[in-house]
Order: structure tokens, then C-alpha cells, then sequence
């Protein structure tokens, strides 16, 4: 079942994640090199530091703008939302805060588009719903996608953001989601059905040992955090000198977890070639949009 | 050697040391005497104080909180991996190694016997003692670990020797080495490899069920719990140590616990476990030897009824029992506006 919605419209007074004390909208003072921005300079930059190149956190939808062709998004499963099975002290009151605050439904944006010209199926994460951690919803969502991808042998683009790994208010469920995401690209993999994964920041713990982890290629992000346990979480007991770069996109890619780490300005033509390079024979016909 | 208690168990400790008392006397000759002199008869005050035993055992295993369940999960008596493969099983080969750089004792597998079939049981494992815990890792396996284990399954599959697994880890090893080299990609794999394995598969949690690290070697078409075992997706301390509703204190793990609903119990209800292996009065530390033999013929008869099952139904249908796993509600557009609950899913869908 898909809910065809029309071309996304940015909710007005959503700012970057990354805003910090700032006056409304104007301003953006960079994490990394603290240089104080017109926000309209790193708007236009695609939300890259101009000074120290620090790639700004994407909310879903600018990701997905920044991705596929004009106008060729439909959104689908946008209606599974998340409920509260266990009755978790907080969570209903979290989950309302995220979707007003956030426009979204939950922390995984679906649908089908085309990057230059090619069908996918996509999926982009979003930090700023819950951490972008995956509950019952998430996990529903993205095998939907990955099924729909099967059916109509495309490739699944999937933007990570999840930094929230899998979502504890849900227990158990969220905890299965890491096998029930497993099992749909088990899937994909028999269909041989390509699955491209693009690592962004952050993300960690269930998310990243499940899908995540599993994309037929791999690319990710500049200095993007990517790991499995929190600095304190994992290393507290050995008191163990960690690099500089503990969990980012480059030591990722040291240790043999990432093929490329693409530049955000690189990505949708690395997309793009990939896509074209993937396409089964007979079946690469571009489509315009 | 002294046991190490629970709080909980020590009205039931001190009675058991009074038993143990009396049947010495009851063992020796001149303290029986003393007794009969006494018009005392050992043998039946042996069996009063039993039975008051039982009856306090009861009273206290009728009221665990959920925090108590993840102590008896927790319990440094408790059964482990090798405890009850040597108990159930027969044969018991150990295979060690992945095969590319290490053998990781926090996972140990191998093939072996079960009722006279061949069958490969993996599993966590781990110490009892300080310097056997140590060198266990806790049971917290490392990428080593879940590549070994992974290895075996596939080795069990091509030979069609069914796969049993035993659920008892913390959590997955997540120091710098095991960042580098690759826990999160080791488990997501063996995670979606499982689903590809054409032999039935069934789990066993028998302590923790400790989140991505249980997972790793925990995709089955059965799942068993044992009655004090527990599943979480989370350590509930750390839990507890995050959320500001319990304070962000670990002291509050108890608390956590109890949210996070991570009992035996609650995965059956959740459809997540599909039968709870009963455990005797006391927990599986009181009797190994009764819970192995218990849980041996839970495992037994999975294996039996999975054993008729062509393979292609069986794949098929371990890939929806994952698939439909979750708790969410489809929503009509125009009900987002209003808010109105439609078309609650909870668990499998029929
Ligand atoms: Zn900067």
C-alpha cells in the first residue's frame, strides 16, 4: 500500500541540528571550527563548513533533495507509525515532541526516485526523531522498502542517521528490528537486488550492526561518527588509549568497514555511477523525470 | 567452597545449611543416638524442615521483581554453555577458530550428539571462576567469535546437521579491538546469514539474552527460554544511566528492568520466544543435572517436529517469523490530523 503525497515542501522553522544559541535562523556557528556562518553560505554550500569542511547533519528530506532528481520522489510507508508496546515511561510524550518538532512521522523517510535518471527505491534517516533510532516503525518501514525494491528489482539507496541505534522504549521489538531489517536484506541478497548504503553522521550500536553494516557497497561521509558503542559505553573497563579518531568515517575506512568516504558534494554522481554500473542488462534505460 | 547468594536466597540458604546439618547427625551414630535419647526423630525433623524450605522457596520465586529475574539470569551458579552441552548431549567435539586470525573463547561450538543425532551446538560462554571469567571475556564475544560461530552453522548446514544455539552474554565485546575489527559487521552478518541457513535452527536463551550480542548467534526457527532468562535490548544500568526518567542513575537499574519489560515471560507474550522451559523450584543452579534434562527434551522436541519440515517452507517461514516481528499502526492520512488510533499490530500477524 503507498500513500502518494506530493513533492516535499520544507515545514518552515526547521533549522540544522547544528544551530546552537543562535539567533533564529540567521546564524550557524560551525561544531568543529566554531567560524560563525550566514546560514544561507552553508545552505548553498549543501550544508558544508566553507571554512573546515564539517558536513552538517541533513534532516531527511534535505538529503533526499540533495539526492535524487527534481521532482521524482514519492514518498511511501509514511503512515507506520510507532505506538508505545511496553508502555515505557516517557516514550508517548517523546514521540509526540519528535513528530510536531520535526514534521516527520518517524526517524526513516521511504520512497521511490531517480538518481540521474536510474529507479530506486531510497530511504533517509533523520537524527533529529529520537536520534534517528529504530523502533517496530522503522524497522516496518525499511522492509517494506526492501521488499518493494525485490518486486520491482531496483536498487535500495539507504542514508544512514542513527545515531540512536535501536530505539529502547520499545525493548524487545526494537531489539528484533536489527533481525527483521537482517532478514529483508537476506532477501535482497538471494534476489540479487543491489543494496547501496551511504554512512552519514551519526551512527552507532543496533542500527549500525544490522542494516548498516550489510550494504553490497558501502560509502559514507567525511567525519562521520560510525560505531558500535558510545566512547564510555565500550571502553570504560580498560581505561585503553583511544585513536583521534575513534569511530569516524576514516577509521572506519582503515579498518575495512567502508569502500569510498565521498565528499557530500561527490555523492548523488557517485550514486549515479554506481547505479549505472549495477543496472542489470537490458534492463538501463534512464528515465527523465 | 561458599556459594555466592542472592539476597533473596538467603532464607532459603539458611534452611538448606540446617538440612545439611541434620543429615550429618542423621549420618552419625552418636549424635542419633543423642536424639533418639531425646525422643527426637532426625528423619522426619529433616523432612519438616524441607518441606518449610520448599514452602519459603515458593513464597519467594511466586514474587520476583523483574530486576530479581535479571539477577537469576545473572547468577554465578547458574548453568552454562558447556554445562548443559556436556549434560544433553553426547560426542561433543569442540571446533575452535574463524579461520582467518583467531578462536574467541567466549563463543565455543562443535558438533556432537543429541538423543543419538548428530547435531552442532554453539553458544556463549562463560567463566566461573575469576581467572576462567577472564578468560572467557565475561561471555562477551569478540568478532572472532561471531565469525567462528558463523563458520560452524555453515559448516552444520552443508552437512544438514540441524543447529542449536545457547543464549547467555552481557553484551558484545565493544573495546577498540573489536571496533577494529569489525563487532558491528560481524554481527549483521551472521544476523542476515542465518537467514540463508537451510538446516532448522533452534535458540536456547538459557541466562542473558544481552542485545546485538545475543543476536549475533540468535536467529532460529524456535526459540526457548528458560524461566529465569532474560532478553534486552539494553543492559537495563545503562539503561537507567540514559534516561532521565530514572534519574540517568544506574542505581535505578530496577527500575529499568521493570520498563523494559525483559523477562522470559514478556518475550512469550511478545511472540518473540515461543515456549518457556520450566526451571526447578529455585532456579537451574539448584539441580543442574533436572534443568539440562528438561531443557534437553524442550530442545529434543523442537528439533523432532522441525525435522519433517521441507526446507523451502522452513526458510519461508523463519524469514516471516522476523518479518512480522514489531508492534506499530497504520494510519490514514486524514487521522493525522486528528490523532485516532486505527489498526493496531501487535506481534505476528495472523
Ligand atoms: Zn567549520
Amino acid at each position: 500500500m503507498r500513500a502518494k503525497s506530493r513533492w516535499f515542501t520544507k515545514p518552515s522553522g526547521r533549522n540544522g541540528s547544528a544551530v546552537t544559541n543562535m539567533p533564529e535562523g540567521l546564524w550557524v556557528k560551525c561544531p568543529r571550527c566554531a567560524e560563525i556562518h550566514f546560514a544561507k553560505d552553508i545552505e548553498r554550500n549543501l550544508r558544508i563548513c566553507t571554512k573546515c569542511d564539517y558536513h552538517y547533519r541533513l534532516h531527511a528530506y534535505e538529503r533526499i533533495d540533495l539526492t535524487v532528481d527534481e521532482g521524482s520522489f514519492v514518498k511511501i510507508n509514511d503512515d507506520v507509525m510507532s505506538v508505545d508496546p511496553l508502555g515505557f515511561p516517557g516514550y508517548p510524550e517523546k514521540l509526540a515532541r519528535a513528530i510536531s518538532s520535526t514534521g516527520l512521522t518517524d526517524a526513516v523517510v521511504c520512497g521511490e526516485a531517480l538518481i540521474d535518471g536510474r529507479r530506486c527505491v531510497i530511504s533517509a534517516a533523520d537524527f533529529d526523531f529520537l536520534g534517528g533510532s529504530m523502533g517496530s516503525a522503522v524497522g516496518e518501514r525499511l522492509v517494506r522498502a526492501m521488499e518493494l525494491s525485490v518486486e520491482l528489482r531496483i536498487p535500495f539507496v539507504l542514508f544512514t542517521a542513527n545515531g540512536g541505534g535501536a530505539r529502547m522504549f520499545e525493548g524487545l521489538y526494537s531489539l528484533m528490528q536489527m533481525a527483521k531489517t537482517s532478514a529483508g536484506l537476506a532477501k535482497m541478497e538471494r534476489a540479487a537486488v543491489p543494496y547501496i548504503v551511504v554512512l552519514t553522521d551519526p551512527t552507532m550500536a543496533g542500527v549500525y550492526a544490522s542494516y548498516a553494516s550489510l550494504g553490497d557497497i558501502i560509502l559514507a561521509e567525511p567525519g562521520a561518527l560510525i560505531g558500535f558503542a558510545g566512547r564510555r559505553v565500550g571502553n570504560q573497563d580498560m581505561g585503553m588509549k583511544l585513536p583521534d579518531d575513534f569511530q569516524s568515517s576514516e577509521f572506519q575506512f582503515r579498518c575495512g568497514m567502508v569502500d569510498q568516504i565521498v565528499h557530500r558534494r561527490e555523492l548523488r554522481s557517485t550514486l549515479a555511477t554506481l547505479l549505472m554500473l549495477l543496472a542489470e542488462e537490458g534492463s538501463d534505460v534512464k528515465t527523465s523525470a | 567452597m561458599l556459594k555466592p547468594l542472592l539476597d533473596f536466597e538467603k532464607p532459603i540458604a539458611e534452611l538448606d545449611t540446617l538440612i545439611e546439618e541434620l543429615k550429618r547427625s542423621a549420618a552419625n551414630d552418636e549424635r542419633r543416638k543423642a536424639a533418639e535419647h531425646d525422643n527426637v526423630d532426625i528423619e522426619s525433623e529433616i523432612s519438616r524442615v524441607e518441606e518449610r524450605r520448599d514452602k519459603v522457596m515458593r513464597e519467594v520465586f511466586a514474587n520476583l521483581t523483574p530486576w530479581n529475574r535479571v539477577q537469576m539470569a545473572r547468577h554465578p551458579m547458574r548453568p552454562y554453555t558447556l554445562d548443559y552441552i556436556n549434560a544433553i548431549c553426547t560426542n561433543f567435539v569442540e571446533l575452535h577458530g574463524d579461520r582467518i586470525g583467531a578462536d574467541d573463547p567466549a563463543i565455543v561450538g562443535g558438533f556432537c550428539q543429541l538423543n543419538g543425532q548428530t547435531i552442532m551446538a554453539i553458544g556463549h560462554q562463560k567463566g566461573r571462576d575469576l581467572k576462567e571469567r577472564q578468560h572467557r571475556n565475561f561471555g562477551s564475544a569478540r568478532p572472532s567469535g561471531f565469525r567462528k560461530a558463523l563458520r560452524l552453522m555453515q559448516l552444520a548446514a552443508r552437512f544438514r546437521k540441524p543447529i542449536v544455539t545457547f543464549i547467555d552474554t552481557p553484551a558484545a565485546e565493544a573495546n577498540l579491538m573489536a571496533e577494529e575489527e569489525g563487532i558491528s559487521r560481524a554481527i549483521a552478518y551472521n544476523i542476515q546469514q542465518m537467514f540463508h541457513l537451510e538446516v532448522p535452527i533452534v535458540v536456547a536463551v538459557i541466562g542473558e539474552g544481552g542485545s546485538g550480542g545475543a543476536l549475533g548467534i540468535a536467529v532460529g526457527d524456535r526459540v526457548i527460554m528458560m524461566e529465569h532468562s532474560i532478553y534486552s535490548v539494553i543492559p537495563p544500568e545503562s539503561c537507567a544511566a540514559i534516561l532521565s526518567e530514572f534519574g540517568r542513575d544506574r542505581g535505578r537499574a530496577s527500575d529499568a528492568a521493570a520498563a523494559l519489560k525483559l523477562t522470559a515471560q514478556h518475550a512469550l507474550q511478545f511472540h518473540i520466544a515461543d515456549s518457556i522451559v520450566s526451571e526447578p523450584l529455585g532456579g537451574a543452579h539448584r539441580d543442574p543435572i533436572a534443568a539440562a534434562r528438561v531443557l534437553g527434551n524442550a530442545i529434543a522436541a523442537e528439533l523432532k517436529e522441525l525435522a519433517s519440515v521441507p526446507t523451502p517452507v522452513l526458510l519461508d517461514a523463519r524469514y516471516k517469523r522476523y518479518r512480522s516481528i514489531g508492534s506499530w499502526e497504520e494510519i490514514e492520512r486524514e487521522a493525522l490530523i486528528v490523532p485516532v488510533p486505527a489498526d493496531h499490530v501487535e506481534g505476528p500477524m495472523p
